[in-house]
């Protein structure tokens, strides 16, 4: 089990810069999610750290070793990739094996380690079958096992979940957060999904044009957003944004967006009269007829325990409020808006950049 | 559809299908693959010729016509634009079929009103190949609604879009459909599109109707717990009816259902507990707190603010359980 240290991390393919200067720690025994729009640089910088790609500048350390420039097959780590490369003419338990028979371990060894393996995976069963029979579910826990039987410091996975559907790739999430726990195994974990990303990982650096724009527990980054791209990139639906013309001193307690006052949390780093936004999620939006910021619903989508509705203001900015499923709304009906003041965020609407407030109370590098 | 099923070999795909779209119904089929979706959706397109059954368009039998004589109209999950054409000409193609002998006059009305309703406009003089996914899958879907069919067959139409995209054409889809009054049958496995377009669910399993209803109906009051398990996120709870010996279950009931805001959680106070909080989920705008019954886990929503921990003992009270039998049918109290 290792830390793995990322420092300046840099990546150019001709002219075009997939990862630029990144630097970031995993911690021993952390489920780390790269997450991102594609091509925003996750999959290039989980390659360079697996050794299947050299940097440009930059080092990575391995359990503290500088392993920059080392081959992938001198890194103690496994990959697993997003299309479970399985060897078809093998059954699962020799495909299991196969990274261990290739080292030159003894029988009796082999055999005792995919026996442990296929038992955390749950896939004793199987061992004996074809891979070629068996469910994609089943074929992703092979590709497991075979990168889990290595015992290695650290796991690399690439969209290990992207081809599955939905309903499955749900219960799957739920299996690997599982496994890591019971191997507290050192894991990056790269993905575009935020779902995925926020029901698994304990750290997600949320990537974007090559740069790591926010680092942080899936909550920290939910709750506070240090951009408009992480803002609208995190949340289903994400967060809602109402552009305003203005300027904020530290200490104030309103901002007046289309003519309404909305209190939001004490402002602690000012700004000149410019763009500005702020930034609603959807849960902290109440329909409230009476209530002076005022919107017109364009749509109730019902999902059983809530709805999302969607709402156009006065000034054509659309928002999403997740609200109760059994209060009655109807398209085309006007409403009053409140909003949670304790949870609203401001952005500077020309840089993008959150502008800090008590919400960042506390925290050490907003 | 009246007792439609369609065998291929020895597996039967549609059995015995009695199904009612009505006029300006969005009904939604939902279910897992290989529970007949599709094929139920060929059937009705003449694509698929049904072993034995009827299936009726507007009163008429059409069972022996062949898919050109059937006024419907298909988009699949793949869109199929004409690539060397533009938005424009792949919107206006089905419209100038030789048989049909539409005024270019006319057709062009038809297709700035399609367009304009799919927001893509400013995109008709554009090749097909120059335009993003959803612009695509937008053309795709315009092709279908230039003609004004008896009803629209949708096969996952948003499945190959990524998920913002398919939350934004999900919104135009049923605004659309409102619109324009369509009749549209559609097939998908995602629950959170059946939920949020149809008008009608009907819920498929092993080709065969398991229950049809509006989408809270369906949800609220499902027949058995394979139709329960269909909707809902996180999914309803199942747990075994002796773990909860304090709720009072109709004779024949081994299996409680128990959607997620059924159930309160409060943390024990006087060590008769009966769950022990096993993980907690952060979600952003929810937490998913996980419970461990005996064996058995339970998965409900908490609040933020709930004060409670992995490994703290907590009381589970049940408000409004479901019960089901051993082979999974529903079993009403009283």
């Amino acid at each position: 089990m290792a830390e793995i240290r990322v420092e300046h991390l840099h990546k150019a393919f001709g002219d075009f810069t997939a990862v630029r200067d990144s630097t970031f720690s995993v911690r021993n025994g952390d489920f780390f999610c790269l997450l991102g729009p594609s091509g925003c640089g996750k999959t290039t910088t989980l390659r360079m750290i697996a050794g299947l790609e050299l940097p440009t500048s930059g080092r990575i350390l391995l359990g503290g070793e500088d392993v920059t420039f080392k081959r992938a097959s001198q890194r103690d780590i496994a990959f697993v990739f997003q299309l479970f490369a399985l060897y078809p003419h093998m059954n699962v338990r020799t495909n299991i094996a196969y990274p261990l028979r290739s080292q030159g371990m003894l029988r009796h060894d082999v055999r005792t380690r995919v026996e442990e393996a296929a038992r955390i995976l749950r896939i004793q069963h199987l061992l004996d079958r074809s891979v070629s029979g068996l469910s994609s579910g089943d074929r992703q826990r092979v590709a497991l096992g075979r990168a889990i039987v290595r015992e290695p410091m650290a796991f690399l996975l690439d969209e290990p979940l992207g081809a599955l559907d939905t309903e499955f790739r749900d219960v799957m999430c739920g299996e690997l957060r599982a496994l890591h726990d019971r191997l507290k195994a050192t894991t990056v974990y790269v993905t575009h999904d935020q779902l995925e990303a926020m029901a698994m990982a304990d750290t997600i650096a949320l990537m974007n044009h090559g740069v790591v724009e926010q680092l942080g527990t899936p909550q920290d980054i939910y709750d506070r957003p240090a951009s408009l791209f992480v803002a609208d990139f995190i949340g289903s639906p994400p967060m809602s944004f109402l552009p305003f013309r203005g300027g904020v001193a530290p200490g104030d307690r309103t901002v007046r967006v289309d003519g309404v006052d909305i209190a939001l949390p004490e402002v602690r780093e000012g700004s000149a009269d410019t763009e500005l936004v702020l930034g609603v999620r959807p849960e902290h939006i109440e329909l409230s007829g009476d209530a002076p910021f005022r919107a017109e619903v364009v749509d109730a989508e019902y999902m059983g325990t809530t709805q999302i509705v969607t709402l156009n203001t006065a000034t054509g900015a659309s928002m999403k409020a997740r609200i109760q499923a059994h209060i009655h709304v109807r398209p085309g009906e006007r409403t009053g808006l409140k909003f949670r003041p304790g949870h609203l965020s401001l952005f500077d609407g020309v840089s993008g950049r959150a502008l800090r407030t008590a919400l960042h109370d506390g925290d050490a590098h907003g | 559809m009246e007792g439609v099923t369609k065998r291929f070999g020895a597996t039967v795909a549609v059995a015995d299908l009695t199904l009612t779209v009505g006029d300006g119904e969005f009904l939604v089929l939902l279910g897992p693959t290989g529970a007949g979706k599709t094929t139920t959706l060929r059937v009705v397109a003449g694509l698929e010729r049904p072993d034995a059954g009827r299936v009726l368009l507007a009163g008429r039998d059409v069972t022996r016509e062949p898919p050109a004589a059937r006024d419907t109209t298909f988009v699949f999950q793949q869109y199929s634009l004409y690539p060397h054409l533009t938005v424009y000409d792949n919107l206006a193609f089905p419209l100038r079929s030789p048989a049909r002998r539409e005024s270019e006059g006319h057709i062009r009305a038809r297709v700035l009103e399609i367009a304009r309703l799919l927001h893509i406009e400013d995109k008709l003089a554009n090749r097909a190949t120059q335009l993003s996914g959803g612009q695509m899958q937008r053309v795709a879907i315009g092709r279908a609604l230039v003609r004004r069919p008896s009803i629209y067959l949708m096969d996952e139409p948003l499945s190959s879009l990524d998920a913002k995209l398919r939350a934004e054409l999900r919104i135009e889809l049923k605004r659309i459909q409102r619109e324009l009054g369509a009749t549209i049958l559609y097939v998908t496995h995602d629950q959170t599109e059946a939920m949020t377009m149809a008008t009608h669910i009907g819920v498929l399993d092993q080709g065969r109707l398991a229950q049809i209803g509006s989408p809270r109906a369906i949800y609220a009051d499902p027949v058995s717990t394979y139709v329960a398990t269909r909707l809902g996120s996180p999914a309803i709870n199942l747990v075994p009816r002796e773990l909860c010996p304090d709720v009072e279950a109709p004779a024949g009931a081994t299996t409680i259902g128990v959607r997620t805001e059924h159930v309160r959680i409060r943390k024990s106070a006087n060590g008769s507990a009966v769950g022990r909080v096993k993980w907690i989920e952060h979600l952003g705008d929810q937490n998913h707190l996980h419970v461990t019954i005996a064996d058995t886990d339970v998965v409900t929503l908490c609040d933020r603010d709930a004060g409670l921990a992995v490994g703290d003992a907590v009381d589970i009270e049940l408000t409004a359980p479901l019960f089901f039998t051993a082979n999974g049918e529903r079993v009403r109290a009283g």
